[in-house]
């Protein structure tokens, strides 16, 4: 079995052209890892520029409201760029400038991570191109002038269903054509080796801090830990230090679309099997001849027919749980922290709010359920109003 | 020796690829005989994948046009029955890992010994991932076929060393594609291939005119050429066959 394999998940699927691009990026990222120079700087731009620790608030009215668990939400969204997708490209970033990198390249699905990429490339000083699925800079259209505010230049991609997963192929694509000068910054815990470990590192932090924060504000672990899952990168982050304390159970959500019995269905876990895509072996979406299907989900974030292979291997192994939330259930979550809270999640992250409220009140009251808010949902309202059949407009 | 080694007996060889089922899969069967009586020395036929990664806009395309006409790997295979009543040259498949790997890597390869497939290129299978498929290749006597990218350096003798049938080479960074001009050290590629190996190289990607043809012949054993002839056969549809045939022979007589 080659390298980077979470049970038989993983490994490097990937053309010639990029291998050497692949092993430099594992020998640079083993060489800075645990290099304290690198750990310096990183923490500093996680604490001065992207605004960490975030909050783990208690979530009283809801709590109150659902009569069950005791509800945390780890408050991601307050992260600088309005999501954990910046603990991600922080990371990658440096790394890139220590690799003499001056390019950087990256897909984005509903622009959060395209906009984290342009964000931090602004700050860095590098040139920055980001790869959106033609379907998705329609419906994320502030996302796009966003980026480009910032100075990247944004390709809308057409091929295939013109969404997340033509936007990776399309970005790989432009990794082949251009290596020297560039990274490809991937937004989540995907791809082939290094990848996925490397993202699941600079997204461990917030199960560091949520650790730490439930230490001190319950003196005891959380029963639950629960995140949407897409690729799985703000899942992974807020599973990984918990994957030993055996009394913690990890539930990723999943976008089950219109429902995971249609067509028009995200829902890896429940709906997908083992192939070989974009880098990994692990579950994807995809037809008898492998073919990979073209999903759907209301969530651009969502949209895409693979998992990360680590989240193939919690799931084998049966460490972590994989239910499937529907559009509709995630709309109503949406709709429901912005009124109990005063909290407006990303329609991605109400994936895990609307699992919360079915499981919360089925649970004692002295049980804690922490939710991973993985992004806020400015970005959102404008679908979800016309979701509601309100003619707005962004 | 396998099969593939005869590509190479006949000179230089010229090694087409086209998309099955582009634009139907009657029109692949007439052409797969037209290239082979124009001179063709060995086909790779495509089964299209959805998400092709390492090609560029043409080869999608005709990915697509395939896939919504209704190709799958089944309807494939009968093609290959037919096709190997009359087709004496080799033929490969050029497809993607999953196309293979969701068939049931073992069943994919044992119907391709069965009705006449010689050897599999898969290009997101590197050096690293090959144990994946190469046992079962090897038990059923299919090559599976290396490639080298001009940024492989150092790798080539690593990948050279343990490949089989011929060296796929890649011409240019990028996708497949037409390209005006091919910057890469091809001889020198190739000579550390030859160096660790004795075995065939062929040259891919950008290649598209005779000229270009003829100069890396010059360097390699064999031509690779894709995105060319599918231009042609998105331009004239159904009536493509006598164009292909035409296009093949022109680019075999200069690399002869």
């Amino acid at each position: 079995m080659s390298k980077g394999r979470f049970g038989i998940h993983g490994g490097q699927y990937i053309p010639e052209t990029l291998m050497n691009a692949m092993l430099e990026l594992e020998e640079a990222y083993k060489k800075y890892k645990d290099d304290p120079e690198f750990n310096r700087e990183l923490t500093e731009m996680y604490n001065e520029y992207a605004g960490r620790p975030s909050r783990l608030y208690y979530a009283e009215r809801m709590t109150k409201d659902l009569g069950g668990a005791k509800i945390y939400l780890k408050r991601e969204d307050l992260n600088h760029t309005g999501s954990h997708k910046i603990n991600n490209v922080i990371g990658q970033m440096l790394l890139a400038k220590r690799m003499g990198k001056t390019r950087v390249i990256a897909e984005t699905g509903a622009g959060q991570h395209g906009v984290a990429t342009a964000t931090v490339a602004a700050m860095m000083g590098m040139e920055c191109e980001i790869y959106m699925g033609k379907e998705d800079t329609i419906r994320q259209a502030l996302n796009v002038y966003r980026m480009r505010l910032l100075g990247a230049k944004v390709h809308p991609v057409e091929s295939g269903t013109a969404t997340l997963k033509d936007a990776v192929s399309e970005t790989f694509r432009e990794w082949t054509n251009r290596i020297d000068d560039t990274h490809y910054v991937i937004g989540s815990v995907m791809g082939p080796y290094p990848f996925p470990e490397m993202v699941r590192d600079f997204q461990s932090v917030i199960s560091k801090e949520i650790k730490a924060q439930m230490m001190e504000k319950e003196g005891r672990l959380p029963d639950v830990v629960m995140a949407c899952v897409g690729g799985g990168s703000n899942a992974m982050g807020a599973f990984y230090n918990f994957i030993q304390d055996e009394s913690v159970r990890l539930i990723g959500c999943e976008a089950a679309g219109r429902g995971i019995d249609t067509f028009e269905t995200a829902a890896t876990m429940n709906t997908g099997r083992l192939g070989i895509f974009h880098g990994m072996k692990s579950y994807f979406c995809q037809d008898e001849f492998g073919q990979i299907a073209p999903v759907y989900s209301i969530s651009a974030g969502l949209d895409y027919p693979g998992i990360g292979p680590e989240h193939a291997y919690l799931h084998d192994i049966g460490r972590a749980e994989y239910v499937a939330i529907t559009d509709d259930e995630a709309v109503d979550a949406f709709e429901y922290l912005s009124k109990i809270e005063g909290i407006i999640p990303a329609i991605e992250s109400a994936h895990a709010v609307a699992y919360a409220m079915k499981l919360a009140p089925t649970m004692d009251k002295n049980k804690i359920i922490v939710i991973n808010i993985s992004g806020r949902g400015d970005k959102d309202v404008a679908a979800i109003a016309r979701y509601r059949g309100e003619d707005l407009h962004e | 020796m396998s099969n593939i080694s005869k590509a190479f007996e006949n000179g230089k060889a010229f090694i087409p690829f086209i998309t099955c089922g582009d634009p139907s899969l009657e029109v692949t069967e007439e052409i797969v005989y037209a290239m082979e009586e124009a001179g063709a020395d060995l086909i790779e036929l495509g089964i299209p994948f959805s998400d092709p990664t390492a090609e560029g806009p043409v080869i999608q395309e005709a990915n697509i046009r395939a896939l919504s006409g209704g190709v799958t790997t089944e309807k494939v295979f009968d093609l290959v029955r037919k096709l190997r009543k009359k087709v004496t040259i080799p033929m490969v498949f050029m497809t993607y890992a999953n196309v293979v790997f969701s068939y049931g890597s073992e069943k994919f390869i044992s119907i391709c010994k069965e009705i006449g497939i010689d050897g599999l290129i898969l290009p997101d299978i590197p050096f690293e991932e090959k144990e994946e498929f190469e046992g079962i290749c090897k038990k059923y006597g299919l090559d599976l076929i290396s490639l080298i990218a001009p940024t492989s350096h150092e790798r080539i003798s690593m990948i050279a060393k343990e490949a089989n049938g011929f060296v796929y080479c890649v011409s240019s960074l990028g996708v497949t594609g037409t390209r005006t001009e091919i910057t890469t050290d091809i001889g020198a590629m190739i000579k550390l291939v030859k160096d660790v190996k004795d075995i065939p190289c062929a040259v891919g990607f950008g290649i598209s005119t005779p000229e270009q043809a003829k100069h890396m012949a010059e360097k390699a054993d064999g031509v690779i050429v894709g995105s060319a002839i599918i231009k042609i056969c998105a331009k004239y549809g159904r009536d493509c066959i006598p164009y292909v045939k035409e296009y093949v022979k022109s680019m075999k007589d200069a690399i002869r």
